[in-house]
């Protein structure tokens, strides 16, 4: 009766010489979801790939429902009863819901013909029996990002698996939707499911899992009841030292405005939006995925293609393009690091340079000492785990990778700094970095305008909060009057 | 007895890792290397300086094109059009340069450099306009260009009247068939070529905004970089090297021939790709693509002296082609 789902004993794995697993434990219990939790680099990824089937362990055990295993690909992890939600979606765009959930695994009919009625009417069963709010002959390409993910858990879910890992799958999704996932997570427990539940955000972890198990630099650290921790006992956990204050804010807001927005509409996904930021201020414009806030920012950057027109200390002016953009003093750091926040086939220093070319050289020659200095700055600044400046940043964390983009706006001597959602897939201990380096720029006189979808973080580090919905500001809310059941409840 | 301490095995391990790395890393060079090497053992005129100086020059428009291929591919483009556009730059150039009254076009002969001049501008001109469609437009590269290497055939016949456009004056012909110390012209512009390249490639401002924009156009675009002018460069600087290398042919055989050129777009990808530069763009070496034309030419060269049919020839540079991606896949996997 009490055989665990899924046990791993003493797993370890090296990559090259270096140990990206020293033997770590994990015991699945059915019926409970048992996060895992550590910082970027702890070994969660190697620790699943190596349930999947995706790599091979150098050593130790691993028994499903008792028995000892050795997956060799995932199709045999999924034979034994273990799906996966991941954290990067593969969908295929130009194919409906339904196909992308029976990828595969169409039902034929008797000449081997698709039968897409019977596949259709599964789809959607699955999808009505979580309460997702999709419609099975949709086009993948025309949904959201927080859909995509809606259907990604569907289809993972699809399978009737005894063990469902689902590694960050809440990164997109919306309070709404997290919701919905939760419902759905609850329902899984109640039929004697197993869930491993992966997440940075520690709220979440809190709400929804019965045990923890703390990884930390490929170390096993303890496993334990959630309900004998709290918050700040699981951080010093997986940080492994005690708990300093999570969200560092040291600036104070002046009444100089900095930078004012005016009515800017841009067709149907940004109605009269006007805000105000100040000098010293952390500007947060809370909202769910899709709201409109990347939009907004894009605008204001010069990226939206027709320009935006709005002032600066006072001052009317008209930003055509990401270098007017730059030319005004703005910095924008993008809510999709490897989509438009990083080079990946660069190194640390072509990276930290990029935006600031102009001033590292002449157009015939670029001074490479200036370059190496000015990275060698940033690196110093943000404290930027690389073994060297020429080392590509596909090579490093998330978290540092993260550093990488701030280190690049850094450069160009911003005053601005537009943030969407910065902390999205970084650690604990690197969150606390980019606070300190966001609080320390707004304290020095900088304006920070940041995109959140994390109510905690927003309470931590707000002076004024925005909500957006649906592409338009429903509130704005200062930080002594701001709660969580108000931000929720604007938001939707 | 020796005990080896982990950080001993750790250098031994990184000493071989590095040997790998660089077997990956220089790969392409060392094949040109060892290729050289057994040729100059199995053939005894494979190193004579006359056969040394007839590779060089027989490399010579390969490279030029394959150098600005390198630019455009490094922007995740493709050029399909620069065989079309040696033909019909050729053909420009040559007829006001040629000393016949019926080629002839608005008098002439023109001094060479007015001819040369004219035949860039056209090449600059054709590339600008693909890297326009891909850049404003936003049309695949592959079909913008597919578009301008049938186009470009076609204006080379019409500007002909589908006639070879014999009879240049020597002066014009120097470029292909002069030498300086010894050394033939094609082959001297081929140097120069590459040393601005290399230079822009590893030194300019512009260099670096080519490799951003390859590597990630949307990254490069937030960081402020006009990623459309750069794409019409890339086109306009590969449309003005296949110019250069339609007038050293042309110079070359002594006249404009509109069937010139047919087919180079291919052997200038080829070497782009075996000198390492991925078709994804953002990652490549022009030293790679040097080395990878050069590794073609002497290929050619010692098949031909081996007395391998020209047939067989094909068939092996293909492999050659597929080899060098293979390598360089493996060096993606850790």
């Amino acid at each position: 009766m009490n055989v665990p789902l899924l046990e791993a004993q003493g797993l370890k794995k090296s990559f090259g010489g270096v140990a990206a697993l020293k033997g770590v434990d994990f015991r699945l219990m059915a019926g409970s979801v048992h996060a895992l939790c550590g910082g970027n680099g702890a070994g969660k990824s190697t620790f699943l790939s190596i349930i999947m089937g995706i790599i091979s362990r150098d050593a130790g055990l691993l028994k499903c429902k008792g028995e000892l295993v050795d997956f060799q690909n995932p199709a045999q992890a999924l034979q034994a009863g273990i799906s996966i939600i991941e954290q990067e979606l593969s969908p295929v765009p130009a194919m409906s819901v339904a196909e992308n959930m029976f990828l595969g695994r169409e039902p034929v009919n008797r000449w081997g013909v698709v039968s897409f009625k019977e596949m259709n009417a599964a789809a959607q069963k699955i999808l009505d029996d979580l309460g997702f709010p999709l419609s099975a002959k949709q086009v993948m390409m025309n949904l959201t990002v927080a859909q995509l993910q809606l259907v990604e858990i569907a289809k993972a879910l699809s399978y009737d698996s005894d063990i469902i890992i689902m590694d960050e799958p809440t990164s997109a999704l919306g309070e709404k939707e997290v919701e919905q996932l939760f419902a759905a997570i609850a329902v899984l427990k109640s039929r004697g499911k197993g869930v491993i539940y992966v997440s940075h955000r520690l709220g979440e972890i809190m709400d929804i899992s019965d045990h923890y198990t703390i990884f930390r630099d490929g170390q096993y650290i303890e496993t334990g009841d959630i309900e004998d921790v709290d918050r700040n006992k699981l951080i010093e956990l997986i940080v492994g030292r005690p708990l300093e204050e999570e969200f560092v804010k040291q600036n104070k807001p002046k009444d100089k405005i900095v930078l004012e927005l005016e009515k800017l509409t841009n067709g149907e996904l940004i109605q009269d939006v006007s805000l105000k930021a100040h000098e010293g201020e952390i500007l947060v414009l809370y909202g769910l995925m899709g709201a409109g806030r990347t939009e907004i920012f894009e605008n204001i950057f010069g990226l939206s293609g027709k320009g935006c027109t709005l002032k600066i200390n006072g001052e009317q002016v008209h930003i055509k393009s990401a270098q007017d953009a730059i030319d005004n003093g703005l910095a924008f750091v993008t809510k999709d690091r490897k989509g438009s926040g990083l080079v990946m086939s660069e190194d640390v220093r072509a990276n930290i340079c990029l935006a600031d070319l102009k001033n590292l050289g002449n157009a015939v020659k670029m001074n490479g000492k200036k370059e190496t200095s000015a990275a060698k700055r940033m690196i110093d600044l943000f404290s930027i785990k690389t073994a060297s400046d020429k080392l590509k940043v596909s090579g490093l964390s998330g978290g540092n990778q993260q550093k990488v983009v701030l280190g690049k706006w850094f450069l160009t001597n911003p005053d601005i700094l537009l943030l969407d959602e910065p902390t999205r897939g970084v650690d604990v201990g690197a969150k606390r970095e980019i606070y300190r380096v966001m609080s320390e720029f707004a304290e020095n006189g900088g304006t920070v305008i940041m995109s959140s979808s994390e109510i905690d973080e927003v309470l931590g580090m707000a002076d004024q909060i925005l909500v957006v919905r649906d592409g338009l500001i429903s509130g704005e809310i200062s930080r002594a009057d701001a709660t969580p059941q108000q931000l929720m409840h604007l938001s939707v | 007895m020796k005990i080896v301490t982990p950080a001993e095995g750790q250098e031994n391990l990184s000493v071989k890792v590095r040997m790998i790395q660089f077997t990956q890393q220089y790969g392409i060079f060392l094949a040109l290397v060892a290729c050289c090497v057994f040729l100059a053992f199995a053939n005894e005129y494979f190193l004579t300086t006359r056969n040394v100086l007839n590779i060089l020059r027989q490399t010579s428009i390969n490279g030029i094109l394959a150098i600005g291929m390198t630019f455009v591919i490094l922007t995740r483009g493709i050029d399909l059009s620069v065989g079309s556009i040696v033909a019909f730059t050729g053909v420009v150039a040559a007829s006001l340069a040629t000393t016949s009254s019926s080629a002839m076009v608005a008098g002439g002969p023109y001094p060479a450099i007015i001819a040369i001049m004219a035949g860039i501008s056209v090449g600059m001109i054709c590339g600008g306009i693909s890297g326009l469609v891909v850049s404003r437009f936003h049309v695949p590269a592959f079909v913008a260009t597919l578009g301008m290497l049938s186009a470009a055939r076609g204006l080379t016949l019409i500007y002909a009247g589908g006639k070879p456009v014999p009879a240049l004056t020597p002066e014009f012909r120097w470029i292909g068939t002069g030498n300086i110390l010894g050394i033939p012209m094609p082959v001297v512009i081929l140097v120069i070529v590459f040393a601005i390249a290399w230079w822009v490639l590893n030194f300019s401002r512009f260099g670096r905004y080519v490799y951003a924009a390859g590597g990630n156009p949307h990254a490069a675009k937030v960081s402020g970089i006009n990623v459309g002018k750069i794409q019409f460069i890339v086109y306009a600087i590969s449309g003005g090297l296949a110019a250069v290398g339609g007038m050293v042919l042309a110079a070359r055989t002594g006249s404009g021939l509109t069937q010139a050129g047919i087919a180079y777009e291919l052997d200038a990808i080829a070497a782009v790709v075996i000198g390492g530069t991925s078709l994804s763009g953002g990652v490549g070496r022009i030293t790679g693509t040097l080395i990878g034309a050069l590794l073609i030419g002497v290929m050619n060269n010692g098949l031909d002296l081996m007395g391998v049919e020209s047939y067989y020839q094909q068939v092996i540079k293909g492999m050659l082609i597929v080899a060098a991606v293979m390598l360089d896949q493996s060096k993606n996997k850790h």
